[in-house]
């Protein structure tokens, strides 16, 4: 605001102009359905996350077993060659504590995310998911973590078919 | 400055749904059918991959970055032109003829399968505040237009639903087309006024496909191919967002990208020198308007040479034998690259019982769709 002008012609806006119609104004919310086609890859995922599983696809002229599964590998740009199984067990590659939801309000409870590189895959191969059984100041690198899978019953094919992952306690000699 | 010509071409589809595959693993076919046509390895010969894609279409905010995987695009140069693929057709031209890049990937698809809302979303292109609000599908617009375009062409019902029977009868002899069908003139005339007077069977029905080309330098070209096909001239061109102030008989943006394509092409009488034009037909008096916006034949004069088999596939001046967007389905960003793949198969004579004999020029025509106003035009021969 300039110094030199003490008073300004008209009339400041309030939020209650808009509020009780004086401003005019058009709302619309946008009607946006999609159903993306999981497709061959990601359909036997989720398949499998259905039974408790989880499953990689691999590549023989890198050796990469790939998770989450894809039918091409994308360093070699060639098909992929076959299926197999991972642990439901890994490592975490990095992590944070979410305190805010996607409106930017405060959670109650943070939400804690990780990278998970899961055994049995391919270096820096793994899944996306929350922590949970453990406090916030736990969590370490490299700390070893499990699935939590939901019941069986459930389960619907999807990546929240995985609870959370929880740390492994290390066995107390 | 170098050409630019198109080495190799690959399409999957186009179906009404492709339920089976996933929008990376759809692209990811189309591409391995292109890279192998082309004879390139896309991690070592491509310069730049350029994709065509429209955020709100995929239900994806910033689309490009879903895009390299599939592609063999992984740490190499990528962009996406939010536009239809023949927009991103003047892009990779542009790129190799500034001599920094020989060979540009370009890549266009539509799973409209996956967008359950389809029409709510073109809706949702109108302008919010002075259009939206008064409701009803967004397709009346072109019945506005189809409307004012007879009235001032004096082109009559009859002869836009020609271009219906022609385009999908052509499309039985394409396998990359949907909604191949043998019609009678009455069945379309007959089939529901859906926003008059444009009728349920004018309008092109979605489909699932995608297609991906590989783009090359002079120098990269004759050594990949003896079958170059090249890109003479391009030019796109958009009118107003003003459905109020818009021009309701003609397409203006259309005129204007054609005599900017032709230019460059050094077309000059288009209805002589080309030999098939791929013309956006999204609803069948689109197909007349183009014509005309095109310079394939005077104002007006379209719809008569529809009649008299002019444009059939054997006729002076085949348009749209590929079974244009009404016989192939409506490709969403990728209905520019339905048309120009019909082009380099034609010019490659690779058009099976399509192909029309010494095609040597032939033109792809885009336009985006309700409510746009904008036009693309390619200018293709298989003569340097």
């Amino acid at each position: 605001m300039s110094e030199k002008i003490k008073d300004y012609r008209g009339e400041a806006l309030k939020s209650a102009d808009f509020k009780e119609g004086r401003v005019p104004t058009e709302k619309c919310r946008p009607k946006a359905k999609f159903a993306w086609s999981a497709g061959i890859a990601i359909g036997r995922f989720l398949e499998e996350l259905k039974k408790g599983k989880i499953i990689a696809s691999t590549c023989s002229k890198c050796g990469r077993i790939m998770v989450p599964p894809r039918i091409y590998c994308e360093n070699c740009f060639k098909p992929t060659d076959g299926w197999k199984y991972v642990k439901d067990t890994g490592t975490i590659n990095t992590y944070s504590v979410s305190y805010l939801a996607a409106d930017a309000s405060r959670l109650k409870e943070p939400i804690l995310v990780a990278i998970i590189d899961l055994d049995g895959a391919s270096k820096n191969m793994g899944l996306i998911h929350k922590l949970g059984e453990v406090d916030k100041d736990e969590i370490k690198f490299g700390m070893k973590v499990k699935a939590v899978w939901k019941p069986k019953e459930e389960r619907v094919g999807a990546i929240t078919d995985i609870k959370y992952f929880k740390p492994i306690k290390e066995a107390t000699p | 400055m170098s050409e630019v010509a198109i080495v190799g071409v690959g399409c999957v589809g186009f179906q009404p749904i492709l339920p089976e595959l996933s929008y990376k693993e759809l692209m990811y076919e189309a591409a391995v059918k292109a890279y192998e046509d082309a004879g390139v390895d896309p991690r070592k010969d491509v310069d730049v991959f350029i994709t065509c894609a429209e955020d709100y279409l995929e239900g994806f905010s910033i689309f490009d970055e879903f895009v390299p995987d599939q592609l063999g695009a992984v740490l190499r140069p990528l962009f996406t032109v939010s536009g239809d693929g023949l927009l991103g057709l003047a892009n990779a031209y542009m790129l190799i003829k500034t001599g920094h890049f020989d060979t540009v990937v370009l890549e266009a698809h539509s799973k409209a399968s996956d967008l359950l809302t389809l029409m709510d979303v073109i809706a949702f292109a109108l302008d919010p505040v002075l259009n939206r609000p008064l409701g009803g599908h967004p397709y009346y617009v072109a019945g506005m237009e189809m409307n004012r375009y007879l009235h001032d062409t004096c082109a009559t019902v009859e002869q836009c639903a020609q271009v219906v029977v022609k385009n999908r009868k052509n499309a039985c002899g394409n396998p990359y087309a949907a909604y191949g069908a043998n019609m009678t003139l009455d069945q379309v005339l007959c089939s529901d006024m859906y926003f008059y007077p444009l009728k349920k069977l004018e309008i092109s029905t979605p489909a699932d496909g995608c297609v991906v080309m590989v783009l090359a330098s002079e120098k990269v070209a004759e050594k990949l191919t003896d079958k170059p096909v090249w890109v003479k001239g391009v030019g796109w061109c958009t009118e107003t967002p003003n459905l109020e102030t818009k021009d309701w008989s003609k397409s203006v943006d259309t005129r204007l990208a054609a005599e900017m394509a032709y230019k460059t092409a050094k077309i000059h009488n288009p209805r002589k020198e080309v030999d098939l034009a791929e013309v956006n037909d999204l609803f069948a008096y689109k197909e007349l308007q183009h014509m005309e916006a095109l310079k394939l034949c005077a104002c007006g004069e379209a719809g008569k040479l529809t009649e008299e088999g002019v444009t059939a596939r054997n006729g002076e001046l085949p348009v749209n034998p590929s079974g244009g967007l009404l016989g192939m389905g409506y490709g969403l960003e990728a209905s520019g690259m339905e048309k120009l793949l019909e082009v380099v198969l034609q010019l490659r004579s690779e058009a099976g019982r399509r192909q029309i004999r010494d095609a040597e020029i032939g033109l792809a025509h885009a336009w985006r769709g309700i409510p746009t106003t904008t036009g693309i035009v390619a200018v293709l021969s298989n003569n340097k």
